[in-house]
């Protein structure tokens, strides 16, 4: 047979089905995972003489049975998409930000000080603006240790985890020095908050008397745009190939160490408009515990949605649920909070334990595929 | 495993018979009714380009794939088996290509690991060592059992994988190309131990595409092709060419090639040098240049620093004295993207590391070097479908079989691989080339096909560096040979006046005027 026929033979129906039933598969086993999780959670709660139905019918339907239960649970996942897509470019490029914590409160400094020191400036001017310029600062934040590791090889986590550490004892500083709350001090209460960010700089809300603001919109469009930035510019081709192969990389041209740095450096950015979105979104000043461990629980969403931008927004949704639900459960059956946390760390361990148990499933697909269409052709 | 005090282990197996096995992958037949045997005291080789169902087939037999239809019997008898676990009780043994060793712990403890002590729960390596001395002295398997296997040469350790075999009693034992990581003369001492075992009554699966080896070693070989057993043969009664034409479908002829059309001087290098990883001067004071239209090939046993030569001139590897000039510009000190653009292509000698990524489709994987040219791209977006449409056409011109253009370049075979990195270098229509090992591991089709494509690039025009330890490589393609030889090239000959024991000498650091001198002295040091 002619080679040329061989390669120009169409493909056989077959390959279709597999890959969608690769997807449903993939897709699948992370709730799996997830339920496994709570079925332990359920005789944790047995054991503390708590009733299982009870606390989970607790969560669902705080979730679920009101309109300030669900819009909770977006407000949540609004930051931890920002914080996941920042996770998924680094990731992507094999390059592991442990500093979004810090990342997110650079943003948030950014974004309060902005806000207040342009307080005149108009609302369709100041929100763009501020969102920029805390893109920028957590941007900075992520150049740092990308820098670092381009030119000096330092090891990002060390790096990024070292970096939270200065940016938290940063925020503590001017939150109880130059960014006091005036009103505190002349209350004499002291509180280490800042200042009340002017209205005009508060993100719109989606829906009236709740937290859910117009962050979240920005966040799935972001969402959207990263996936196109990954799979269709040239920068976002040889990020990916930096991370999967940096010897091939080399030889074909690209920069290593700079997308790498790169890399970091946009995770670091998305981290930062989380952190701005929490101010001017929900809290509207400056306060301690603005984080709320997304920065962390991020990497979680991030492995959660498959690394994948759009496979994040069900995913950073799903973990918002969670963490209001599970917030729900407690107050309804009365168990310690630490629980709580246990229950959500059964979860995370799950899901990220069958990530690894579906690539190996799909590697050892691979190996037969592979095997056959070495046969094929 | 009680018999720690027998001295050998008798082979129980007489025949195993492989019926009309027939193994599909989704939507694909790796096997179509294959008939397989293997006696007691017999090499039966398993030949097969890539992808011909071997593996397949003896991984069914491994107990690693269970068969969809047909049967497996031993002595007659029907077995099943459902894990590699039945086949070893069974007393099948299989050496893996990739030995499955652990580097940190000893031969004994090697040998070993995963087996019951004799003296649960303390270990009993002094009895596993007596045993694996016992047979490596019957089978001639020169092997300490306290050395650690880190410690080992490549030989020394597949010997390891064979007295694993031996010492769990397999008397039918696969090799999966064993002879792809070897040096000829570790072949030499593999083919010994394979010849004792044979003669100690185990019967021995050969699987290769090596033809001559399969001509010095086996008894009988089954030709497998597109998973259907093409035939079965006495080796003594069948030739080399038959072979070839069972394996390929077709004809191979020789490649003849014409007289080269030499130009001006391309690539030049001066008293290059450049140290190693080990720290070591690897590179001490290379010379040699390559004129447009002609293939300079560079000879030599690994090692001698032809890694560290293919490096340098890539700028991957910083030379530390000399130069190394494109059409007369200096390019020492140069990065690689303005070697490339100077009309530098380079086929890299490790491809799934530095010429491809494994994860990415064919598409992707076309584009590496050009995904940024201006006619690819519409500002920072990618332009899919004129990428598409030059990938679609450089598939078709370079032959590159594969389902689709997304599919991920790890499901493609070596050799279609390797078609696919020479259809990203050629298509840049390069002034120079450096290939480095552009046919290891690649079928004979495909080999074939890319020496054909060098030759056409010769007589475009193109100065090629053709950096290769497969000598007849060498000796079928260059115009011209150096021979390298501890950094240096020892010497430059034509290929015409170039004998094998010529260079063959010189590769063992014997200048070229000696070479040439001894060589009617030193006969008996022919190459095969």
């Amino acid at each position: 047979m002619p080679p040329n026929l061989i390669a120009a033979k169409p493909l056989p129906q077959h390959k279709l089905n597999i890959d969608l039933k690769d997807v449903l598969f993939r897709a699948s086993l992370p709730l799996l995972a997830m339920l496994a999780a709570l079925l332990i959670g359920a005789v944790l709660l047995l054991l503390l003489r708590a009733n299982p139905f009870q606390a989970y019918a607790a969560m669902v339907t705080g979730v679920f049975g009101s309109t300030s239960g669900f819009t909770q649970s977006l407000t949540k996942a609004t930051p931890l998409l920002l914080v996941g897509l920042g996770i998924c470019i680094a990731f992507r490029a094999s390059v592991i930000n442990i500093g979004a914590e810090g990342q997110i409160i650079l943003g948030a400094l950014a974004a309060t000080w902005f806000s207040l020191a342009f307080r005149h400036w108009p609302g369709w001017l100041l929100i763009p603006a501020v969102l920029l310029v805390s893109f920028l600062a957590g941007a900075i934040w992520g150049f740092i240790p990308g820098i670092l590791k381009a030119r000096l090889s330092v090891n990002e986590i060390l790096s990024t985890v070292m970096m939270n550490a200065i940016a938290l004892q940063l925020m503590n500083l001017l939150i109880r020095g130059p960014l006091m709350d005036p009103a505190g001090i002349a209350a004499g209460t002291y509180l280490a908050q800042s200042e009340r960010i002017p209205e005009q700089a508060w993100l719109p809300r989606l829906v009236p008397q709740t937290l859910l603001h117009a962050g979240a919109i920005l966040a799935v469009v972001l969402a959207v745009l990263v996936y196109i930035f990954l799979w269709r510019t040239t920068i976002g081709y040889r990020i990916r190939a930096v991370g999967l192969n940096p010897d091939a990389s080399r030889y074909a041209g690209i920069n290593v160490s700079v997308y790498q740095a790169l890399s970091l450096t946009l995770a670091g950015a998305f981290a930062g408009l989380a952190g701005a979105v929490e101010v001017i979104g929900v809290q509207h000043r400056l306060l301690e515990g603005i984080t709320s461990g997304y920065g962390f629980s991020g990497i979680v969403a991030a492995l959660f949605g498959g690394l994948h931008p759009l496979g994040l927004v069900p995913a950073s949704w799903l973990f918002g649920s969670l963490l209001v639900g599970a917030d729900k459960m407690q107050r309804a059956v009365q168990v310690p909070s630490a629980l709580i946390d246990t229950i959500l760390g059964l979860v995370v361990l799950f899901v990220v334990a069958s990530n690894l148990l579906s690539r190996r499933w799909s590697s050892r697909r691979t190996i037969e595929i592979s095997a056959t269409e070495e046969v094929n052709s | 495993m009680t018999t720690a005090g027998q001295l050998t282990h008798l082979p129980r197996i007489r025949r195993i018979e492989m019926r009309e096995i027939v193994k599909r992958f989704p939507g694909v037949l790796a096997n179509s009714k294959v008939n397989f045997d293997v006696n007691a005291g017999e090499v039966h080789a398993l030949l097969g380009e890539n992808g011909a169902g071997k593996s397949t087939l003896m991984r069914q037999l491994y107990g690693l794939y269970r068969p969809d239809e047909g049967q497996i019997l031993i002595d007659g008898k029907a077995v099943e088996f459902h894990s590699p676990a039945d086949a070893i009780r069974a007393g099948i043994g299989m050496i893996h290509q990739h030995f499955m060793l652990v580097p940190t712990l000893t031969v004994a403890q090697n040998v070993a690991l995963g087996l019951k002590s004799s003296r649960e729960p303390l270990l009993d390596l002094d009895r596993v060592s007596a045993r694996i001395s016992e047979l490596s002295q019957a089978y001639g398997l020169k092997v300490d059992p306290s050395a650690y296997v880190w410690q080992l040469s490549v030989g020394e350790q597949q010997r390891v994988e064979i007295i694993k075999s031996l010492y769990r009693g397999a008397s039918i034992i696969i090799l999966d190309e064993p002879t792809a990581v070897l040096t000829p003369q570790e072949v030499n001492d593999l083919f010994a131990t394979l010849k004792r075992m044979v003669g100690e009554g185990h019967g021995l699966v050969f699987i290769s595409h090596k033809l001559h080896e399969v001509m010095e070693i086996s008894d009988r070989v089954t030709v497998l092709r597109d998973g259907q057993t093409i035939g079965v043969r006495l080796t003594k009664e069948v030739t080399r060419d038959e072979l070839v034409k069972m394996m390929v479908g077709r004809e191979v002829k020789p490649l003849s090639p014409q007289p080269a059309k030499v130009g001006a001087v391309r690539l030049e290098i001066k008293d290059l040098r450049a140290m190693g990883d080990r720290g070591t001067e690897m590179l001490r004071g290379v010379n040699l240049q390559v004129h447009a239209g002609e293939i300079v090939g560079v000879a030599g046993v690994s090692g001698n620093g032809q890694r560290e030569l293919a490096e340098c001139l890539t700028g991957l590897r910083k030379a530390t004295y000399g130069q190394i000039l494109i059409n007369g510009e200096d390019m020492t000190h140069a990065p690689l993207l303005k070697r490339m653009a100077a009309g530098q292509a380079y086929i890299p000698e490790e491809r799934m590391r530095d010429g491809a990524i494994r994860e990415f489709s064919v598409q992707e994987n076309l584009f590496l070097r050009d995904h940024s040219a201006p006619q690819y791209r519409r500002g920072v977006f990618m332009d899919f479908s004129r990428m598409a449409a030059r990938t679609r056409q450089l598939v078709d011109e370079f032959n590159v079989k594969t389902p689709r253009l997304d599919t991920p370049l790890k499901n493609l075979s070596g050799g279609n691989i390797q078609k696919l990195i020479l259809a990203r270098e050629l298509s840049r229509k390069p002034v120079v080339l450096i290939a480095a090992q552009p046919t290891r591991g690649v079928d004979i089709g495909a080999t074939e096909y890319i020496h054909k494509r060098l030759l056409e690039q010769r007589a475009a025009g193109t100065a090629i560096l053709l950096i290769s330890e497969d000598l007849d490589e060498i000796r079928t393609l260059s115009d011209r040979i150096a021979v390298m030889y501890e950094g240096q090239i020892i010497g430059v000959v034509e290929r015409d006046q170039a004998t094998v024991e010529q260079i063959g000498l010189m590769m063992a650091g014997v200048s070229k005027e000696d070479a040439l001198q001894r060589r009617s002295d030193l006969a008996h040091l022919s190459y095969p």
